[in-house]
């Protein structure tokens, strides 16, 4: 079975689905001819020539818009945001256009697109390479919003949201991209060639949005995360000897809501971990769905983790960034009652 | 400071005339009908960029149609294009009379703009897509959409097409070349460019037009439509309907210091003319040759419609306390349909008589259109869309969630 990085798996995941469908066109800022600022569409406008994969000019706005233009047309425009936190003046477009059009139309029109976007922290990237805008995705109708943790999971989803019939935010954990980073900056990260994970078959296959995978069994505490938190929470779990079962939501929207409840139920106790700022980040949407669906099994307050309420830092990186020892004291707070 | 020129001060431009003052246009720079060349298709932008300046024109005042754009259209196909507009006006006076009886909750009319999208409707050939705005209704009458279609939209009732999902006149006919209107301003104006983008991606002979009004060219979109155009030479025209008003704001601040909205094309090297917008046949030529400059993959061409809209904004807007009464009337370029009427009776092809019977007939089609729709139901009465239907179609599957809540809200 070949190993791949993330990026590899993602480049991989776009190349097979331009095999498979004339109608697939990937484009973005420096996607084209260089292959993107992170290589995810390297090869591509080789292979498929320049008019299924090209650079654009630096307009969020146009990209999306051409993209949902497109979507209208019959296409299925693949298309990558440098970086989420360009995503501003494209979010009418998204949330306005792309994610209403089946609506208002009643299916006369409809937007089959997958804006890829390189999500998160931990890279010193700063206010504007740095954050994490899944729940402003989350809370507008119409959008679907995925966001994988392993190579096999980013092809096998990619795959998905690029046949999905309606519009798909994929967000990318740009500090899992190399490998699984768990939150532990001053040491080295293994690379995704020496994990499990990076299996990533070269042949079509999907993984299905809406669908969470359980990533370490416990009994103790059911820890709710997604992307790089996934292996800051297992490294919490590993580190502190509590016997935590890490759900790895891999879908946001929509959510497995049963995997979640019934792992609430069988443990009495939720910690949810995101790296985006607290105040109704996607970490409040998750306690409340808890709370309704779990409220007579829980045995103590849910806990989060989050970023902080600020803008993401640069020099204080590492005192933002939800690290494996924050984790493992919310652990102990949450196993300390009841 | 410099204390020879003293301390800066903010412009803010102001339209000429206000509420209590004699509108006169003398000013405005019209030029003779039929002066204005017309260029080949293949000529180079660079060579004709002073159409960005002149308003092409054919009928003059006479009603006779002349100079290079003239010619195009046959007798009968002017003659349709008189009654489209005369259709499109009387359906406008109903649908005004029905929301002020409370039938819909909102109307926008298009008195003095009909040339524009019935002419344009034209020029286009099946398959090819609009991406209109809110005031491109003629589009679907040239398009011969039914009227009680669009009534059903406009009444929300259990025959529209969109489920009474939007507001009135929010139209969608993916059969006639109408995408679904955001009335979110300009944001479909880069997604007919996309549109066009992915035609030309697919080796195809279909090619879009983009819509948008003197006000929306401020916004983003409009620049993001015109560089990607440019880029990709986009098989797509690019529609400006200049009416001189958004809202209460006059075009002069959203044009600011350029000379015309037109001349916005030049920085990105697209061909651009400017059009007399009441003139039903120099909408038809302009629109037709730039239709067939982007079908040859000639790339994009900006076309602006000089007109007036001589209605309010919509059925919540009160012009009268932001511009003169009698400033419509002043306004230079006349009226549409008049000015049509005029010609084909100087061609002898038609006559005072035959249009007094024309108004009967288009009047008695819309009425007959009216007591189908309304036996439907309108927003006050009759059939509604069912309940259930706010929650489908927000993705193709409904997923658990929004099925919960369907089943919450009791259905």
């Amino acid at each position: 079975m070949p190993r791949r990085t993330m990026i590899e798996a993602i480049q991989n995941a776009q190349d097979v689905a331009m095999g498979a469908d004339a109608r697939v066109v990937v484009f973005g800022e420096d996607v084209g001819y260089f292959g993107g600022v992170f290589r995810c569409t390297a090869g591509l406008q080789k292979k498929y020539g320049k008019h299924r994969c090209f650079d654009t000019p630096i307009s969020e706005l146009g990209i999306v818009g051409a993209a949902i233009g497109m979507a209208a047309y019959g296409l299925r425009p693949c298309i990558e945001i440098q970086f989420a936190d360009y995503m501003y003046p494209a979010y009418d477009q998204i949330v306005s256009e792309a994610a209403r059009l089946r609506y208002r139309s009643a299916g006369e029109f409809t937007c089959p697109m997958v804006i890829r976007m390189p999500t998160g922290g931990g890279i010193h990237g700063a206010q504007t390479h740095s954050q994490s805008p899944e729940a402003l995705f989350t809370h507008v109708a119409g959008l679907k919003t995925v966001v994988p943790s392993t190579p096999y999971d980013a092809k096998g989803l990619l795959l998905a949201a690029i046949e999905d019939p309606d519009p798909v935010i994929f967000l990318e954990p740009k500090r899992l991209y190399n490998g699984p980073f768990d939150g532990h900056h001053d040491m080295p990260v293994t690379p995704w060639k020496k994990h499990d994970l990076s299996e990533v078959p070269d042949d079509h296959y999907t993984v299905p949005i809406g669908k969470a995978s359980v990533r370490r069994e416990g009994q103790a505490l059911t820890v709710l995360a997604y992307g790089t938190m996934v292996y800051v929470a297992t490294a919490a779990a590993e580190e502190s000897g509590i016997d935590a079962e890490v759900i790895d939501l891999r879908t946001l929207l929509p959510l497995d809501e049963e995997t979640i409840v019934a792992s609430v139920k069988k443990t009495g106790r939720c910690v949810i971990v995101h790296e985006a700022t607290r105040t109704s980040g996607f970490g409040a949407e998750l306690a409340a769905i808890v709370q309704e669906r779990c409220f007579y099994h829980l045995e103590a307050p849910i806990e989060r983790v989050t970023g902080w309420d600020t803008p993401y830092p640069h020099a204080q990186e590492w005192d933002y960034f939800p690290s494996p020892a924050r984790v493992r004291e919310a652990f102990e707070r949450v196993m300390q009652e009841g | 400071m410099n204390e020879a020129e003293g301390p800066l001060s903010l412009t803010v431009p102001e339209p000429e005339f206000r509420p209590g003052d004699k509108p006169d246009f003398s000013w405005v720079a019209v030029d003779k009908a039929g002066a204005v060349r017309r260029p080949a298709y293949d000529e180079d932008p660079r060579d004709f960029r002073d159409l960005a300046f002149s308003i092409i024109r054919v009928l003059n005042r006479d009603g006779e149609a002349v100079g290079p754009w003239a010619g195009l259209l046959s007798d009968d196909e002017l003659k349709k294009g008189l009654m489209d507009m005369m259709t499109l006006r009387a359906y406008d006076a109903r649908m005004m009379t029905a929301q002020r009886q409370g039938k819909c909750s909102f109307y926008m009319q298009n008195l003095g703009e009909e040339a524009i999208g019935c002419a344009f409707g034209r020029a286009l050939e099946p398959g090819d897509m609009n991406f209109p705005t809110y005031r491109q209704a003629g589009l679907l009458i040239a398009a011969d959409y039914p009227l009680t279609s669009m009534m059903n939209q406009v009444y929300s009732n259990d025959g529209d097409s969109a489920r009474g999902r939007q507001l009135p006149v929010f139209y969608s006919s993916k059969e006639h070349g109408f995408f679904s209107v955001s009335g979110n301003l300009a944001t479909q104006y880069v997604q007919a460019v996309g549109w066009a983008m992915a035609s030309a991606i697919s080796g195809d002979s279909r090619i879009a037009a983009g819509w948008i009004g003197d006000g929306s060219t401020a916004e983003s979109d409009f620049h993001a439509a015109l560089v990607f155009a440019s880029t990709y030479k986009a098989p797509v025209v690019l529609n400006v309907v200049n009416n001189q008003w958004a809202i209460s704001t006059f075009q002069g601040i959203a044009r600011g210091g350029s000379g015309t909205l037109a001349a916005r094309g030049h920085g990105f090297g697209i061909p651009s003319l400017r059009v007399d917008g009441n003139d039903f046949i120099a909408v038809h030529a302009v629109a037709k040759w730039a239709v067939e400059r982007a079908r040859r993959n000639l790339g994009p061409t900006l076309v602006e419609y000089v007109t007036y809209r001589a209605g309010g904004h919509s059925t919540s807007d009160d012009p009268s306390a932001y511009r003169p009464k009698e400033e419509s009337a002043a306004w230079p370029l006349g009226d549409p349909v008049l000015r049509l009427k005029a010609h084909l009776i100087a061609k002898g092809v038609w006559s005072e008589e035959r249009h007094v019977q024309a108004e009967a007939e288009v009047m008695d089609a819309v009425i007959a259109a009216q007591k189908e729709s309304e036996a439907i139901g309108t927003l006050q009465s009759g059939r509604l869309p069912s309940q259930r239907d706010l929650f489908e179609d927000v993705f193709e599957t409904m997923p658990p969630h929004l099925l919960r809540q369907r089943h919450q809200s009791g259905y």
